[in-house]
């Protein structure tokens, strides 16, 4: 592991970058995730529709292939969102690889999100969305004030694993030209072929401190806004 | 995976051409040239080493690259792979009376090279596996049988000119290549892909500014895309391609270096360099002096 220790910073970068992607794209994701989720229970019916293909689609598509058609395809078909370049968010340049990365998880994820929060949905009691109705709520209301929330709280479980795989997702992205966990991964190993095992290790163990981190944090909101039965 | 795929056929398709093409000008060049098969290889070796087993069995197991052209390539439809390093195999080979036809041809990638000769995957890595201290650690490297260099290959109507021109700009290579380790000490931001053919896709969309590795290969990608790539800039680094063996067999150090030493002096070197690398039109250069073999 003296390779590691000696370019620890590196290291630390390279694990900065698989959490950057992380958190951009889970956000995103479960925004949009959120929105598709609320389309596909919603009363307009070509909404419904159009939710339900893009979780069809992005759900049964390997996040290879999407990779390979925001990387590969897009640029040369014109969309390549150079463009990113140009916005400074608090001093800090995007780079459209970062962005181009974020978009093929978020594309993906967000199909998980959507599924698990629809199941979430169906978990609260009819009566719930009906008592909204009697008091004169809208759709939209009942959705963001009454069912949305007790959804959130029930699909604790079921998202973190979402994100557990957003989480070790990222590493797609090592060959789609981002120096994350996993391609200084790669750099170490070429450059200490003699220390192979001892690289891996400590790569390794970065992903599991990353994810047991995510889930030792849900578990803390599970426990702060369980239901009480 | 379709779209790869395509491509894949398209570039071998244009390999095949340009080719073919070599031929209709009259030019000899483009065709394996034929190695002469050693007879009764077996009693030229010592009973016990690797060598003679590998002469009474008749079967060598050699890792090469498939996605460089020049070096090592073989397209999705193709049988065997082409290329300087298979050509350099199918010498070695020949020297235990093994045919070309008779070799098992494994793909390596970068990554993989050291386990595979670890675990007795492949007896051979010939794979643009450059000689390093560390490698040498783990596993045997006899050579170099060719030296070449860092450069870069960017669009015909770039800017970049110099080494200097670089700094800020957005640099493809192999993930974890030290090409790529080199060009971020140059000032560049490194984008590590899979495959070199992916790396040049990012080039030709403009995606990347250039993309970076050993000259050698991308005067393979500069050849099949002659009007939209160029190659720039003087070698930066130096890449001394050695023969990768497994430490467990230290005995094969000698007979890599005798056999490679006969093909430079025989002229078998030279030819297999015109019909691979020399192609893109590079004039064949004089092959380099051997290393000495670690006292085995």
């Amino acid at each position: 592991m003296d390779a590691v220790f000696s370019s620890f910073d590196e290291y630390l970068a390279a694990f900065g970058l698989t959490i950057g992607l992380f958190v951009v794209s889970g956000i995103a994701s479960l925004v949009w995730g959120t929105i598709l989720a609320v389309l596909r229970v919603g009363p307009v019916s070509v909404l419904n529709k159009a939710a339900a293909v893009y979780v069809a689609l992005f759900r049964n598509t390997p996040l290879l292939m999407i990779f390979i058609f925001v990387f590969i395809a897009m640029p040369v078909l014109g969309y390549n969102f150079k463009f990113v370049e140009g916005f400074e968010i608090a001093g800090w340049n995007v780079s459209a690889f970062f962005f181009r990365a974020c978009l093929a998880l978020t594309l993906y994820t967000s199909a998980f999100v959507c599924e698990a929060m629809r199941s979430g949905v169906n978990a609260v009691p009819l009566g719930q969305a009906e008592a909204g109705r009697a008091i004169g709520f809208t759709f939209a209301q009942s959705m963001s004030l009454v069912i949305l929330p007790q959804a959130a709280r029930a699909v604790i479980p079921p998202m973190t694993s979402v994100l557990i795989a957003l989480a070790k997702n990222t590493s797609v992205a090592a060959a789609f030209g981002l120096a994350e966990a996993t391609a200084t991964m790669r750099g170490f190993t070429n450059d200490n072929a003699d220390q192979r095992i001892g690289i891996f290790l400590a790569f390794a163990i970065g992903y599991i401190v990353v994810v047991e981190v995510i889930s030792l944090s849900s578990y803390l909101v599970e426990r702060k806004v369980k239901v009480a039965r | 995976m379709r779209f790869i795929r395509t491509k894949a056929v398209v570039a071998t398709a244009g390999l095949a051409l340009a080719l073919a093409a070599c031929g209709d000008a009259g030019d000899d060049g483009g065709e394996a040239p034929e190695v002469e098969v050693a007879d009764n290889a077996a009693d030229e070796f010592d009973d016990g080493t690797a060598m003679k087993e590998f002469a009474e069995s008749g079967e060598i197991t050699i890792g090469v690259k498939y996605d460089q052209p020049g070096i090592g390539f073989k397209g999705a439809t193709d049988d065997m792979p082409v290329g300087f390093d298979p050509e350099i195999g199918k010498i070695l080979a020949a020297d235990l009376g093994i045919a070309p036809e008779d070799i098992t041809w494994k793909e390596t990638i970068s990554d993989n090279r050291e386990p595979f000769l670890q675990e007795g995957e492949v007896d051979l890595v010939i794979a643009s596996y450059s000689i390093t201290d560390e490698r040498r650690q783990v596993v045997g490297q006899a050579g170099p049988y060719y030296v070449t260099g860092q450069q870069l290959l960017v669009a015909a109507d770039s800017d970049i000119e110099s080494l200097e021109d670089v700094a800020g700009t957005e640099v493809c290579s192999v993930t974890g290549s030290t090409s790529l380790e080199n060009i971020k000490a140059e000032g560049a931001k490194p984008r590590g892909f899979d495959t070199y053919s992916e790396c040049v896709d990012q080039v030709l969309s403009g995606t990347v500014d250039a993309m970076t590795t050993d000259g050698a290969i991308l005067l393979g990608y500069a050849a099949e895309n002659p009007d939209e790539l160029k190659v720039v800039v003087e070698p930066f680094s130096e890449e001394r391609y050695g023969v990768g063996y497994s430490l467990d067999k230290p005995e094969m150090c000698e007979w890599i270096v005798d056999t490679l030493t006969e093909a430079q002096e025989e002229g078998t070197w030279d030819d297999a360099f015109a019909a691979t690398l020399g192609q893109s039109g590079v004039e064949t250069p004089e092959p380099p002096a051997m290393d000495e073999c670690p006292a085995a």
